[in-house]
């Protein structure tokens, strides 16, 4: 079993489970193709053909609104017949296994299932259990990856920021049980981010963080200085009961973003939240509202980026029949 | 009615024997004599070792047969022929049966399972705590009087330190030995890997090795206060058996084991969510497994055992957190020690000497030598041939483990238990 599950014999993305172990020109791929396709969705009418005939089942084990709607608008811009699964609601409360359901789906001719799963390694026990021709995508697996994510947000910070090589990233908040935090992580340093921070208390840090090539920090002033973009992170209440954080006050106090704290970055830094937001807890709302929050733009970019990682893992008959990449776009 | 093993070259460790002998049986099962032909043995079978190293049969100090209570994962009847035809003619099992090891009744059962099939000896460890709660003793002289070997309360911690101190206070007044695996239980919460670089990586829960120590020293605590013989099972961390080795310099009365998978795997080897590396206590760091095999040399750890625990395949096919812990590890208990050999860890007589007379002494049994008189527990083994574990070779019923595909030397070809030839490996069928 190895990493390389997510390509197959010749090198190509085969399903999308981790953004560790991408290569940079895989990335700068998946962020050139979403950028085709933003143009799609500014059209009277917002459909390619490219996945015209593929059925692509949402199977989430896990609640989610913002992730699976995008995928679901994602699949259907591009033609795909797409079912949502909302499992915690059917099979698997019967007692039935996580491959058992997927076998069933399977069965009904499904191309690509979205996972997303409590548990880390769920997506890839699933790459590793269904037959070559179906593709898993990973729409996040327990504290492990969410790999959709971290491209939407790479392709957000290369929007605002242009390129990746002068930059300061900072990451704020529970990274110990962020699968956002790891993808983008991984996706930050292969792009080349010379100076990627996390900033938390040492009760919401993974041990051995500075082993994934980042600068951890526990004083937010400290870390959040000359920073370019601030991503923060979702602070789950029940990290209280587990006494991890003593009080929502002293988070807020000590970690919660505020126009005060977002001083200490660069003037023009532009402020990222993969939602939802505890608005008042780790993020305050005039910073979550203000004029460098491109949270969002954040949302509308997943559209365009779970396009692109669909089209490109669905082969190469799709991608010849895309939209011209961005460049050609300008000219016409 | 005799027998003799020609040709082959003894290694038993507990006689210092290391050489080119023949080693003759008598009619009743017992060795009758090393080297020369006994007077009035009347040879009826010879076995010939030729090129093959004979050695005693081999003891495991822990392996899970899972009867009672698991019997679709595996049976007494597949696990003690899985044992046998990896050389080991002795087990000692956990008492975390269903029901639990806790009454003298129990632990007759098993024996008497183990008996009727003429195998392996089983040796079962008696519960520490009634039903494993932790909260009352059990008859512990009457389980010793029914065979058991010693007590553990075996995964399950006794968190309520009053209550060990009292288990470990009455042990020690029956001279008995207790077997324990300590964690702190609280520090272990949801944890399934290794609190370190891996468990960051893949966003799995950790155990952090301060689970390891903080149960190490608080046990530790009450065996200098109680003055208990206790043995501690599968040490995982670098620190841990600093303590102990520590320990042992004091005088205190403990010895300890590290299983064979420990040894030879780290943290890197669950690479994305290999569901075969879930074992407890987990695989810890590349420092660690040297801390390990430095013990091993030092003498501070003192057997390697197996650890089995063989799975349905099922049981292996959930996210990570959620599969069953565990390796079915009987069968590559002995190549794995072998190949400490060849990476320079051991001797091939201290390699031996760890799965035979040194786990024998810690069980305080009679077994795990070739003296003249002893029961003729025998394993006869290739040291020269390269053999790949799969699937098909595998005699338990339990699949799991991360050893499928491994290049191993070694390879058992005759195992005698009481003198009676229990396994001959099938030449031809392998060719």
């Amino acid at each position: 079993m190895s990493g390389d599950l997510q390509f197959d014999s010749q090198g190509r993305l085969h399903h999308f489970l981790t953004t560790e172990g991408l290569d940079r020109d895989t990335i700068l791929q998946i962020l050139d193709t979403a950028e085709s396709f933003v143009s799609v969705g500014e059209r009277e009418i917002k459909k390619v053909p490219l996945l015209r005939g593929k059925t692509v089942v949402n199977l989430f084990f896990e609640s989610s609104t913002r992730t699976r709607t995008t995928f679901e608008i994602a699949a259907k811009r591009l033609s795909a017949d797409v079912i949502n699964v909302d499992t915690r609601v059917s099979s698997t409360t019967k007692g039935e296994t996580l491959l058992d359901t997927i076998r069933n789906l399977e069965a009904m001719h499904t191309d690509l299932f979205v996972v997303r799963h409590s548990r880390s390694g769920a997506a890839y026990l699933v790459a590793q259990h269904v037959p070559s021709h179906v593709r898993i995508i990973n729409a996040g697996d327990g504290s492990h990856a969410h790999p959709t994510q971290g491209m939407l947000d790479m392709f957000t910070i290369r929007r605002y920021k242009g390129s990746f090589e002068n930059l300061k990233v900072a990451i704020v908040g529970d990274i110990l049980h962020s699968r956002v935090a790891r993808s983008q992580i991984h996706a930050l340093t292969t792009l080349g981010v010379p100076e990627v921070r996390v900033i938390a208390p040492k009760t919401l840090l993974p041990t051995a963080v500075e082993r994934l090539g980042v600068h951890s920090y526990t004083d937010m002033r400290a870390g959040l200085d000359d920073i370019d973009v601030v991503i923060m992170l979702r602070l789950q209440r029940e990290r209280m009961e587990s006494a991890r954080i003593p009080s929502e006050q002293e988070y807020f106090n000590l970690y919660g973003l505020t126009t005060d704290k977002l001083r200490l970055a660069k003037k023009d830094a532009i402020v990222m939240h993969p939602g939802p937001m505890n608005r008042g807890l780790e993020i305050d709302s005039s910073v979550a509202d203000g004029p460098q929050s491109v949270i969002l733009p954040q949302v509308t970019n997943g559209i365009a980026v779970r396009m692109a990682v669909m089209a490109i893992i669905m082969g190469g008959k799709a991608q010849e029949e895309m939209p011209a990449k961005r460049p050609a776009r300008r000219h016409a | 009615m005799g027998l003799v093993i020609r040709g082959g070259h003894i290694i038993d460790p507990a006689n210092k024997v290391d050489g080119k002998h023949d080693i003759f049986v008598d009619d009743k099962g017992f060795v009758a004599a090393v080297g020369n032909a006994p007077p009035g043995l009347e040879v009826t079978q010879t076995l010939d070792a030729t090129g093959k190293i004979v050695c005693p049969g081999l003891v495991d100090l822990r392996a899970r047969l899972r009867e009672p209570g698991l019997e679709y994962k595996a049976t007494i009847e597949s696990e003690v022929r899985a044992a046998v035809a990896a050389g080991i003619t002795t087990l000692c099992c956990p008492p975390d049966t269903d029901p639990v090891i806790d009454t003298p009744a129990m632990a007759q059962m098993i024996q008497q399972r183990a008996w009727r099939f003429g195998l392996a000896f089983i040796h079962p460890l008696g519960a520490l705590t009634r039903g494993l709660a932790g909260e009352r003793l059990t008859d512990m002289e009457a389980l010793d009087d029914a065979g058991c070997v010693g007590l553990s309360n075996a995964l399950k911690p006794v968190t309520d330190t009053l209550v060990m101190r009292r288990a470990l206070e009455y042990a020690a007044s029956f001279d008995l030995t207790v077997f324990l695996q300590s964690e702190d239980p609280w520090l272990h919460g949801s944890g399934c890997v290794h609190e370190g670089e891996v468990g960051t990586r893949l966003g799995l829960p950790g155990i952090p090795e301060a689970a390891e120590t903080v149960g190490v020293a608080r046990d530790l605590a009450l065996i200098e206060q109680t003055g208990v013989r206790a043995h501690f099972c599968q040490l995982s961390s670098a620190r841990a058996v600093a303590m102990v080795t520590e320990a042992q310099g004091r005088r205190l009365p403990v010895t300890a084991d590290v299983t064979a998978h420990h040894l030879h795997l780290t943290e890197h080897d669950i690479g994305f969510f290999n569901t075969q590396c879930h074992v407890l206590p987990p695989l810890r760091s590349v420092r660690d497994r040297e801390a390990l095999r430095e013990a091993l040399k030092s003498g501070a750890l003192a057997a390697i055992c197996s650890d089995h625990q063989p799975h349905e395949p099922d049981a292996k096919l959930a996210p990570f957190g959620d599969s069953a812990p565990g390796i079915s590890g009987l069968e590559t208990l002995f190549p794995l020690t072998l190949k400490l050999v060849d990476d320079n860890v051991l001797s091939l007589n201290d390699a031996i000497a760890c799965v035979t007379c040194k786990p024998a002494n810690i069980l305080g049994i009679d077994s795990g030598h070739l003296s003249v008189g002893a029961t003729a527990d025998v394993c006869v083994f290739d040291p020269q041939e390269w053999w790949a574990l799969s699937e098909d070779k595998l005699v338990s019923r339990g699949h799991n483990t991360p050893f499928l595909g491994w290049e191993l030397r070694g390879r058992v070809t005759h195992t005698l238990v009481g003198g009676q030839m229990v396994f001959e490996l099938d030449q031809k069928a392998e060719n």
